[in-house]
Order: C-alpha cells, then sequence, then structure tokens
C-alpha cells in the first residue's frame, strides 16, 4: 500500500470511528462506514488538513468511497 | 384529576469528587475537596490557577467512539449521567416496556460547548473559515445534551434546555417536575450539565472578582458561610434525575429513591450578578416552592443551600432563610456541598438535587468543609466538622443564579406511600 493510501485509511477510521479492517477500497463513506453528511464534510476537511490542499465541493461530491478519495488523493499529492 | 405525584426513580452523578452516585456519596461523607491546580489547560499565566475538575473520565466508556470524540465535554457528562440514571431506573433498556412518546428530557446548561467554542475560534483566527469544523454548532448549542439523550434512548415527549446562569438545572428539575404532574409526560430525564473550565471562562470570571484566589491552597478554598470566604471555586460536572409519575413506577415495580413535591421560581429584578442583599427574591423562591408543595416551614429539617463562597451570596441566603423560616430556621441544617464539588454552574441545581434526595433517603447530611470562623451574616446551624446523622423527611434546595434567577426545589424521602 502507497504511502498516501495508508494515511487516508487512517484519517478516514479515526475520523468516522470505525476500525482500520472495516476501511477497504470499495467501502462507501455513508452506506458501509456509517458517515452522515456532517461527518463527510468533516472528512474532507480532514483530508484537506493532512495533504495542505483545496478541495473544491464539486470534487467532494464525487468522493464517495475509500478507493475514490485515494485516487483523487494521489493525483493531487 | 388527582394531582399526579411525581417520584424519583433513577439519578446519575458525575462530579469533582466521583464518576458515579455511590463514590460522589462517599467522598461527600469524607469531607473531601474536588479542588486543585488547573490541569485541563495551561492556567499558568492566570490570576486564578485552580478548580474543580472531573478527574479520570472516559467518555467512551459512555459513548460511541465517535461520537465521544465530536461531543463537547458538557455532552459527554450529560449522557454518562443519563446512562446511570437510566440504568437505575430500570428503563435503559426498551423503557422496561412502557411508552417513550410519553418520556421527555430537559437538561439545562448556564453557558453550552465554551470548550468547543473556543477551538473553533482560534481555528477560525488562525486557518481561516474554511476550516471550522461541521460539528461545531450542534456540538456546542446548549440544548444538545438534551437532544442527544433523546436520540440515545428514543424518547419523544418534551425535549429542551433550559438555560438560567447557576439555576439552569434547577428550572430544567422544576418544569420536568411540572410536566410529569400536569399530564404532560409519565418519564423525565431531567438534570444539567456543565464544563467550561476554560481559558475564556476562568479569565472572565476572574476579572468579576467572583471567585476564590487561594491559589496557594485550593482545596481550602470554597468555605461556604465562613466568615474568611473570598470567592466560588468553579467546578464542572452533570446529575441527572429520572422523574416518574408514581403510578407509572409502582405499576412496573420500580425503586423509588425519593419524591419531588415543590417547585418555586422568581426573579430578584436588581442586579447582573449580585444577590439583593435581603435575599427578597430567594425568599420568594422557597416560600413558592413550599406552598407548591403544601408544606409548613417546620417540616423541613435540611437546605442544600446555593452556598457558593462568595461573600455576597451566602449572607443575602441566610437572610432568606431566617425570613421564611423564622424560629425554625434556628432548628434546620444548612449545608454547602459546592464546599466539596466547586461550583458547577448550570449543572449546580441538579447535582444537588440528587444530593437532596440521597440526604433524605440515607439521614445522612454532608459536611460543609472549610467552615471554621461564624461569621454575624452566617447565623445559621450549618452541617460542618464530619457527616451528620439526621432523619430528613423533606429537604430544600437553592440554587440562584446570575441574572437574578431563583429557583427552589422541594424533595422528600419515599417511606411507601
Amino acid at each position: 500500500m502507497s504511502e498516501i493510501a495508508s494515511r487516508v485509511r487512517e484519517i478516514i477510521a479515526q475520523e468516522l470511528g470505525v476500525e482500520m479492517d472495516k476501511v477497504k477500497d470499495d467501502a462507501n463513506f455513508v452506506e458501509d462506514l456509517g458517515a452522515d453528511s456532517l461527518d463527510t464534510v468533516e472528512l474532507v476537511m480532514a483530508f484537506e488538513e493532512e495533504f495542505g490542499i483545496e478541495i473544491p465541493d464539486e470534487d467532494a461530491e464525487q468522493m464517495q468511497t475509500v478507493g475514490q478519495a485515494i485516487g483523487y488523493l494521489n493525483e493531487k499529492e | 384529576m388527582a394531582t399526579r405525584r411525581v417520584v424519583i426513580t433513577g439519578v446519575g452523578l458525575v462530579t469533582p469528587v466521583g464518576l458515579d452516585p455511590e463514590s460522589t456519596w462517599a467522598a461527600l461523607l469524607d469531607g473531601e475537596s474536588g479542588a486543585g491546580p488547573i490541569t485541563l489547560f495551561d492556567a499558568s499565566e492566570y490570576q486564578v490557577r485552580f478548580a474543580c475538575e472531573v478527574k479520570g473520565f472516559d467518555p467512551e466508556a459512555h459513548m460511541e467512539r465517535k461520537e465521544a470524540r465530536r461531543a463537547d465535554r458538557f455532552l459527554q457528562l450529560a449522557m454518562a449521567t443519563a446512562g446511570q440514571a437510566m440504568t437505575q431506573a430500570g428503563l435503559a433498556d426498551d423503557w422496561g416496556g412502557t411508552d417513550p412518546s410519553r418520556a421527555g428530557v430537559i437538561i439545562g446548561s448556564g453557558i453550552g460547548g465554551l470548550p468547543l467554542l473556543e477551538q473553533q475560534h482560534k481555528k477560525l483566527l488562525e486557518r481561516g473559515p474554511s476550516r471550522v469544523s461541521p460539528f461545531f454548532i450542534p456540538m456546542f448549542i446548549a440544548d444538545m445534551s438534551a437532544g442527544m439523550v433523546s436520540m440515545r434512548y428514543g424518547a419523544r415527549g418534551p425535549n429542551y434546555a433550559t438555560v438560567s446562569a447557576c439555576a439552569s438545572s434547577a428550572h430544567a428539575i422544576g418544569l420536568a417536575f411540572r410536566s410529569v404532574r400536569h399530564g404532560e409526560a409519565d418519564v423525565m430525564i431531567s438534570g444539567g450539565t456543565e464544563s467550561t473550565i476554560t481559558p475564556l471562562c476562568v479569565a472572565g470570571f476572574a476579572s468579576m472578582k467572583a471567585m476564590s484566589g487561594r491559589n496557594e491552597d485550593p482545596t481550602t478554598a470554597s468555605r461556604p458561610f465562613c466568615a474568611t470566604r473570598d470567592g466560588f471555586v468553579l467546578g464542572e460536572g452533570s446529575g441527572m434525575l429520572i422523574l416518574e409519575e408514581l403510578e407509572h413506577a409502582t405499576a412496573r415495580g420500580a425503586a423509588i429513591l425519593g419524591e419531588v413535591v415543590g417547585f418555586g421560581q422568581s426573579a430578584d429584578a436588581y442586579h447582573l450578578t449580585a444577590p439583593a442583599p435581603d435575599g427578597a427574591g430567594a425568599r420568594s423562591a422557597m416560600q413558592y416552592a413550599l406552598d407548591d408543595a403544601g408544606l409548613e416551614p417546620t417540616e423541613i429539617q435540611y437546605i442544600n443551600a446555593h452556598g457558593t463562597s462568595t461573600p455576597a451570596n451566602d449572607s443575602s441566603e441566610t437572610a432568606a432563610i431566617k425570613s421564611v423560616f423564622g424560629d425554625h430556621a434556628a432548628e434546620l441544617v444548612v449545608g454547602s456541598t459546592k464546599s466539596m464539588t466547586g461550583h458547577t454552574l448550570g449543572a449546580a441545581g441538579a447535582i444537588e438535587g440528587a444530593i437532596s434526595t440521597l440526604v433524605c433517603q440515607r439521614g445522612t447530611i454532608p459536611p460543609t468543609i472549610n467552615f471554621h470562623e461564624a461569621d454575624p451574616g452566617c447565623d445559621l446551624e450549618y452541617a460542618h466538622g464530619g457527616p451528620m446523622k439526621r432523619p430528613v423527611k423533606t429537604a430544600l434546595t437553592n440554587s440562584f443564579g446570575f441574572g437574578g434567577h431563583n429557583v427552589c426545589l422541594a424533595v422528600t424521602r419515599w417511606d411507601g406511600e
């Protein structure tokens, strides 16, 4: 696993209060990891913080699974 | 319709002297002070550097990890005491088969989520508006304690917060008592919660010269009714009571701990922070509570006083007690458990309501510690020098808040009928 992927997974586990083994690539934040609308905003803010970037709302909306988030942040780094 | 009676079937306490009702009670009887140097932030540059903090509290023992991480501390404390009280009442699992649409929640806080406010405001100033958490507003607003407790238990009846500074949770219990008495609900989870040992709060109270300045000796600083008192000691904590309609409680075989019989409230209409020196507002609140309960002054054996350890409160409260009780004022025992818990602001009324319930149930009055020197302005019999064995059928508990809000609650021992 890339370094970025492992940082993303850790943030997700921390922010959503789930065990690391649940944070699989195809896990959907809302459906599989129990996130609500506020959680997803906070999660995106945590990504911004960790990677020192701004994520526009349009991009954030496209990020619905662990894999999508890792892909997006890999590209940005 | 006959008057519906309102009994207490559960209590919850997280205080600076204990993380549950039994450990708090034991510490109170031992005369243990909850005061110490502030550890929740670096207070080394502050005028007042000590407080009564809740020690060793683990929010994850009471909430899911995610929820615990986001909830401000006043919410964590309320979830803990609500859980304790609901468990004791036998209602934590599925309401013991009763109807949750007939159950409500009223929880008071004087301030709300000040720690979170300060943290988020710092973020705003240092890193800009896009860094402010979406959880800031929901986890800061003072009513979220009532909201979260209703979500945990599915309580669909009346639901709100009361805000009247240091009378907040006494108002919560009084209004919950009325909800049950008037038939609006059968069960009410009611109490208070406060956690504002923060830079801004400590600085603000220090500027008012409201707090004790005894930094060198924190455990002796809160000394209600003593001639040498010099201010209150800031505390934090939560108290919760389950109030239940009598028939509802007996039908399900609940153990009854006590009964709420009276609620009186008034305003000083006098000053932002100072109590009226003659205690007129406090006097009215006590009188209304007696009237509401249909009690004569001679039927009261114990008053858990507001007793903050400020020069102004303790003498005006004493004057008020004397004007309500006349000769009987010399017969009853007055005490302030704030000598040990510190002043938990909006949580104080509920914490002291719970303590008063235990006093009636157990026939022991906790001491007012640090009472060493009589003050001519405070000339009642104050419980001090160790726990006092004394049958108490009925107790009053006073709570007064900045703004001139006065509340008095009357609770009695449950003797089986």
